[in-house]
């Protein structure tokens, strides 16, 4: 298959945020993750937890509650005081709306999602209507005297209970009063706690509370008369989050000391009908804080500070051994955030708020498999540009001869220009971009950066060629008429005539960049695309799905390739489709036209067309020492799919040249090592 | 014991096969399914154990299979050749043989071999070798001639030699019979001539092959009922040269001498063969077993249907073809004992085996009644002596050695020894050695004034014997007190009592030093060294200082007081060989490299009086200090007494005699620096361990530290 010099780059300084609110939307099947710095995204659970949607972060704007209301309306609440909504199909902020509380703690839709709640830092409780394209304020409930930190409506719609400092409140929804005000217990364990916040709260149809509090309490109480019914202590810090099941009987709770809890409502002895809630199983998935939870019909989620989503499937609910019945860790966006200039051997790292450009060492040594060669020159950090304003990096591109960086936030668009001198570098802005080129969520350049391609999120892609220092609007793609949804994912091949674009869920379209009109499209697709990419000379369109297929359109014919039809009709090697992780990138061996390198956060792949495709029975994985054996069984053993592991985590791989790779790797450990300390726990013999 | 089990008809059908049988029967990649191919147009899977076809596949109409099917085991697919030049492939998928694939090749072939770890071989008709892939990626390519015109292969196998496949086929041209032998590991094809015996004009009928070590052991069942046995080197000294190689009788009469076909043979391993043939020239046929190197026959069955004179081994399974069908005969060889090798007895049979039973006179290998055998056995001479008594007339050397010991002198007995040591080794080797030896001592019990010490020392290094082969010898060399003959014994003998070895040990510790020097004994690089610490005793003493051994630092209680006083006195001592160079041969290069069991040693260590254990357990210290001078903690020589063998005896000697040991004034010294010594090994070990464990610590930074680097370049290949 051939020896590659591999560049592997671990100086990528990339932390993910921590998670702080996780809402599962039961309709569609949806997880919204809102993170610390703001951002918000979407996964889709039923397309292998692909993360196909996500909302830039803001500095300002902390998010503390998240939640689904009225069928699949997206809405959140954070520190800043504002209730956002926000616009799936365009993929931006709907509006900002002050709920004049001060920071909002905490929201709630309606059962019927006809009725949203926000708990404020003063206090008070407010009770806004969801209109068809905005929210309206309705009214105050009685105010508290502290911040709301949790609340939560009985599914009848009539009563909310919300969880505070030191005490819960039931509200009587249609009056606004208080009906039962809940006082619980500061002592901790003997000692008498300053306070105790109540961090999450849940009513149930018969009318328990349970909640969950800073002594590390769950606890259960009697909403008619304002009694506690049970009390388990369940850890010596915080319980942080809780979620309950829409049967009711069975709900999580995370700690603060990364362990999450399942309570299920079981049988006190079998077959009598008086059941209770027993605590079942401990999970320590995480290592700091859970923040979030979430309790879908057949997994318990989880998110918190250490950045990853959990997804621990609860195996009595799992009928079928499928992708769901594995536990699933996310730790890495489901994009890319590196790009690279394979001529100048630059790459391009995007964080949330600055670009960091670094120039690839060289060695002239050469060596054998496994080995390290000597550099003869260190990466270079060249350039480290913040941006202006509080918003995140939506996306960044480096153009192939490095000459051009563009990146756009939720409001701008950057363009600068690159002049190398030596080893100064001269950066230069592109002023005056055009009043439509505002925000894009996807940026490419074409191969011999003439021109660029910018994919706005009104499902438009425009097309602008590049001068030196200047630019020139060429075109723009309009979307079919009656779509709205935005475009994710671009290519180019690299001839440059054809242009391609994939949104969420509708198919992949090809535009025709000579002739600037739509060429075709390729059929929709029941999974979202993760990778696009066009092979040189045959034009073949090469896209990865998140269910791990890999389909190849040959645009000039319009239609699948053999190939593609020949391993649809084998199908994938078992092992290939329960991967974890979704292919990010895709690209090309400049010189074997038959080669199609892809690579996942694990593992990445050269697929050999000419190679028989393997089977079940096959070896998929073959890492394969140098044996004595002859080339002659090498060669029959051989299948199609060469796979490498050695490098992982991987943010980011592709070719530089025939003989060399760029491999971005972004190991936990030093992501870990960046976090905050977890809570020590005393453990036996330490 | 080998044993033949009840056989069982594979093919409920006749094969379609004319009387030449089944072109082969090879094993597939699973176990217990073989590939039969017949001699007309068809190859048959079959599942052994259960004794039905899972898979057919024929050829059309027109086409004959001329070659049998094999299994590639690398891929499980299965390969044929019909009309001798068109190869095809296949699997358990495919349906008609017309419809897979095909290549044509330009010569015809003879067979494809295919074995476990190793691609299918094809061996042409030309005698020429092809990998099956090199075949396949070219299969029109030209195919040299090897063999010469009239020459035509007759058999052919392929197996592996230390993970090397080996190819050897046979050939005849007019009578003449070649072996080829090609060797993949280095490409190279060794021609020899089989020469026959003398007397041979036999047809040779059947041939099979095993690996001995060095050799391929090459049978051969020839028309006139014998087994000979050919040894065919695996590395030729001259490959490039046509070699001559002579085959030996090895099994006489094994089937009836004037079968003109239907005899085949195979080896079942080391010692067995199976024969297929009449064993007389009336009856009818068999299948026997028989044990080569005791040369009995083990067992036999009668097949009164006939066969067609072909046999396969594969596995435990032996396949012939029984009348009209494919018969399988599970058997099972037993590692051939004596108690074995005596043959089955004639007891209660199944009425269609017939057992034939041979007694081996055991008297025979005795050497004395070679003449004596009964009736019975004269017709079916087994022992290879015969064959030699047969080849040259006179009497053997064994014999005449035998005689010699009787009544001949001294000088004599060396001479005939001499004699029977340079002829070739028989596999009674050894028992005619010890009879030997138990004769020469026989005698010396009845003529004290013979001592034939050269014969006994002579014998002894043959490494044939053992002290259960000849019980007196070592009582006689201990009342003789001879030392040396004791030391090659202790040395050679794997299976001495404890008993012994402790009235050896006693009678080295107690044997004057005068009368040792006389003695020629192995000193084996004991004296070198004792030398050099006798000349650099200063030297010797700083180096054990640095292994940290320091008695003058050591404060041990009171009872050291007296060494404190004289350290200088005990590092001397310490560092002096304690007994004189032949001694500590003697002890060092027999006593301790003796095997023992503590429990049976024990008791007869207490027997040894004091004084020698003291300076048995000087020697073992001073021993001991020299291993642990050096960092690996070995002695210097060639087989040195390794640290643990004399730790044991250390502990072995103290505790069979502490109590004696600490009452004696002149031990305690030696005890305590014993204790001392020992006690700073202890801390130094225990300081080794914390070294370790920091070192451990050191190393696993340094791992981080090569995983935590930032950026590097390496290089990858993918397979």
């Amino acid at each position: 298959m051939g020896e590659f010099k591999v560049h592997r780059v671990r100086f990528f300084n990339y932390v993910p945020s921590g998670i702080r609110c996780v809402a599962y939307n039961n309709q569609s099947n949806r997880l919204a993750v809102s993170r610390t710095d703001g951002t918000v995204e979407i996964y889709n659970l039923s397309a292998n937890y692909f993360q196909e949607k996500f909302f830039p972060g803001h500095e300002s704007r902390a998010t503390e509650a998240l939640c689904w209301a009225n069928g699949q309306r997206l809405f959140s609440a954070g520190l800043n005081g504002e209730i956002i909504e926000y616009d799936l199909q365009a993929l931006n902020i709907k509006y900002a709306m002050d709920a004049f509380g001060g920071p909002i703690w905490s929201m709630a839709a309606s059962p019927s999602g006809s009725q949203l709640l926000v708990g404020c830092e003063d206090g008070s409780v407010k009770l806004f209507q969801i209109t068809p394209d905005k929210i309206q304020f309705e009214r105050n409930f009685d105010r508290q005297k502290s911040r709301i930190l949790s609340l939560s409506w009985h599914p009848a719609g009539t009563h909310i209970a919300a969880g505070s400092i030191d005490y819960i409140s039931v509200f009587d929804v249609k009056s606004g009063s208080t009906i039962h005000k809940m006082l619980v217990d500061r002592q901790y364990m003997g000692v008498s706690k300053r306070k105790c916040i109540i961090w999450g709260v849940a009513f149930l149809s018969d009318g328990t509370v349970i909640s969950v509090d800073s002594a590390g309490k769950v606890q259960f109480w009697d909403s008619a008369t304002g009694t506690l019914v049970k009390n388990h202590l369940i850890a010596n810090t915080d319980v942080q989050s809780i979620a309950i099941s829409d049967q009711e009987d069975s709900f999580v709770v995370g700690t603060a000391e990364g362990t999450v809890f399942h309570f299920q409502l079981v049988s006190v002895t079998s077959n009598s009908s008086e059941k209770q809630w027993v605590r079942t199983k401990p999970f320590q998935h995480h290592t700091h804080d859970v923040r979030a939870v979430a309790h879908s019909p057949i997994a318990l989620i989880s998110g918190g500070t250490d950045t990853h989503l959990v997804i621990r499937p609860l195996m009595e609910k799992v009928e079928v051994k499928n992708y769901d019945a594995a536990l699933r860790k996310i730790t890495f966006p489901h994009r890319r955030l590196v790009s690279c200039a394979k001529k100048k051997q630059l790459l391009l790292f995007q964080f949330a708020h600055h670009l960091e450009l670094w120039r690839l060492g060289s060695t002239v040594a050469t060596g054998k498999n496994g080995d390290t060669l000597p550099l003869s020159k260190n990466a270079d950090h060249l350039l480290h540009l913040k941006t202006k304003g509080p918003e995140n990096i939506i996306c960044s591109c480096i153009s192939p001869c490095g000459s051009w960086i563009a990146y756009s936030t939720a409001s701008r668009f950057f363009l600068y220009r690159l002049n190398y001198e030596h080893d100064n570098i001269n950066l230069q802005r592109v002023s005056k971009m055009p009043a439509f080129l505002r925000s894009a969520l996807q940026i490419l350049f074409s191969e011999d950066s003439t021109k660029l391609f910018v994919a706005s999120n009104q499902g438009s892609v425009h097309v602008i060629r590049l001068l030196e220092g200047s630019f020139k609007h060429l075109h723009t793609f309009q979307p079919q008429s009656g779509t709205v949804e935005s475009m994710c994912l671009l290519a180019v091949s690299p001839d440059g005539n054809w242009l391609a674009a994939s949104g969420t869920s509708a198919g992949v379209h090809v535009y025709n960049v000579k002739q600037l009109k739509l060429h075709c499209t390729v059929p929709a697709y029941n999974f979202p695309v993760t990778a696009l990419a066009i092979a040189p000379n045959t034009n073949n369109l090469v896209i990865a799905h998140s269910d791990q297929q890999v389909f190849e359109y040959s645009i000039p014919d319009k239609q699948y390739t053999q190939w593609s039809r020949t391993i649809q009709k084998q199908g994938f090697h078992h092992l290939w489709l329960q991967r974890d992780t979704p292919i990010t990138h895709i690209s090309f061996h400049p010189k074997r036209p038959m080669h199609i390198l892809l690579h996942d956060a694990y593992m990445f792949c050269i697929i050999d067309k000419s190679l028989p495709l393997p089977n079940d029975k096959t070896l998929l994985y073959n890492p394969l020492p140098p044996t004595n054996e002859s080339d002659i069984i090498r060669r029959r053993t051989a299948h199609a799919f060469k796979i490498s592991k050695k490098y992982k985590p991987l943010l980011f791989m592709d070719l530089l040249d025939e003989r060399t790779l760029v491999a971005v790797e972004r190991p936990l450990d030093d992501i870990i090592a960046q976090l905050p300390p977890p809570i020590k726990k005393k453990k036996f013999g330490t | 014991m080998a044993a033949l089990e009840e056989g069982f008809t594979l093919t409920a059908v006749p094969l379609g096969s004319g009387p030449d049988g089944p072109l082969g029967v090879e094993q597939s990649d699973k176990t217990d399914q073989f590939l039969v191919t017949d001699s007309g147009r068809t190859v048959i899977l079959y599942k052994v154990s259960d004794q039905k076809p899972l898979g057919s596949w024929s050829v059309k109409q027109g086409q004959i299979i001329t070659c049998p099917a094999v299994c590639n085991f690398q891929t499980g697919e299965y390969i044929v050749v019909h009309d001798n030049k068109v190869l095809r492939i296949w699997n358990n998928e495919d349906v008609n043989l017309d419809k897979v694939f095909k290549a044509t090749l330009s010569a015809e072939v003879y067979r494809i071999h295919s074995i476990q770890g190793t691609e299918p071989l094809v061996l042409f008709k030309e005698g020429a070798i092809r990998g099956l892939e090199a075949l396949l990626a070219e299969p029109q390519q030209k195919i040299e001639t090897v063999i010469s015109d009239e020459e035509v292969i007759k058999w052919t196998k392929f197996f592996m030699v230390f993970r090397h496949p080996v190819l050897i086929f046979i050939t005849e041209k007019r009578g003449n019979y070649f072996a080829y032998v090609q060797k993949f590991n280095s490409r190279i094809l060794s021609k020899y001539t089989l020469l026959l015996g003398q007397e041979e004009k036999s047809v040779t009928q059947s041939f099979s092959t095993s690996v001995h070590r060095k050799f391929i052991s090459l049978m051969s069942l020839s028309s006139d009922g014998c087994v000979y046995e050919t040894l065919i080197p695996i590395h030729p000294s001259d490959p490039e040269k046509n070699q001559r190689v002579v085959r030996s009788l090895l099994l006489k009469s094994v089937v009836s001498g004037n079968a003109r076909s239907g005899i085949a043979l195979t080896i079942l391993d080391q010692d067995h063969v199976a024969v297929l043939g009449p064993p007389l020239s009336a009856s009818k046929e068999c299948l026997s077993i028989w044990n080569t190197k005791f040369q009995t026959l083990q067992t036999s069955k009668e097949l009164p249907q006939g066969t067609s004179g072909q046999l396969w081994c594969h596995g435990e399974n032996l396949f012939m073809l029984h009348g009209k069908f494919l018969t399988v005969i599970p058997y099972k060889c037993e590692v051939s004992s004596l108690a074995g090798a005596l043959g089955k007895l004639k007891h209660s049979q199944d009425p269609d085996i017939h057992a034939m039973t041979h007694f081996v006179n055991w008297e025979t290998s005795q050497g004395y009644g070679l003449g004596s055998q009964n009736s019975e056995q004269s017709k079916r001479i087994l022992r290879r002596r015969k064959i030699e008594v047969s080849v040259q007339p006179e009497v053997p050397p064994s014999t005449q050695l035998l005689a010699a010991v009787q009544k001949d002198s001294e000088k004599h007995i060396e001479v005939e020894l001499r004699k029977f040591l340079a002829v070739k080794r028989t596999p009674d080797f050894h028992t005619i050695i010890g009879d030997v030896v138990i004769g020469l001592l026989g005698r010396y019990k009845a003529e004290p004034s013979f001592y034939p010490r050269n014969c006994l020392m002579q014998l002894i290094q043959t490494r044939v014997l053992s002290y259960s082969l000849c019980p007196g010898l070592m009582e006689f060399a201990l009342e003789k007190t001879d030392v040396q003959i004791l030391q090659l014994c202790l040395q050679q003998f794997p299976d001495i009592p404890e008993s012994v070895t402790c009235a050896c040990l006693k009678i080295f510790l107690s044997i004057g030093d005068d009368s040792l020097q006389e003695t020629d004994i192995n000193m084996e690089s004991v004296s070198d060294y004792t030398a050099t610490i006798q000349d650099g005793e200063i030297e010797e003493q700083t180096e054990i200082l640095q292994n940290g051994f320091n008695p003058e630092e050591d404060n041990c209680e009171n009872c050291a007081q007296e060494l404190i006083e004289k350290p200088r006195a005990a590092t001397e001592e310490s560092t002096s060989c304690p007994v004189t160079g032949k001694r500590a041969a003697l002890l060092r290069n027999a006593i301790l490299h003796s095997a023992y069991s503590e429990t049976f040693l024990l008791p007869h260590l207490k027997d040894i009086p004091a004084q020698h254990i003291t300076l048995f357990l000087q020697y073992l210290y001073f021993l001991y200090l020299k291993c642990s001078e050096n960092a690996t903690m070995t002695l210097p020589g060639i087989h040195p007494p390794t640290l643990n063998q004399i730790m044991d005896w250390i502990c072995l000697l103290l505790d069979a005699n502490f109590t004696v040991v600490v009452m004696i004034p002149e031990a305690k010294r030696l005890l305590l620096s014993l204790y001392k010594f020992v006690k700073s090994q202890i801390s130094i070990c225990s300081e080794l361990n914390k070294i370790e464990v920091s070192f451990r610590e050191l190393q696993k930074l340094n791992q981080e530290k090569t995983n935590t680097e930032l950026y590097s370049i390496e290089v990858l290949e993918l397979f």
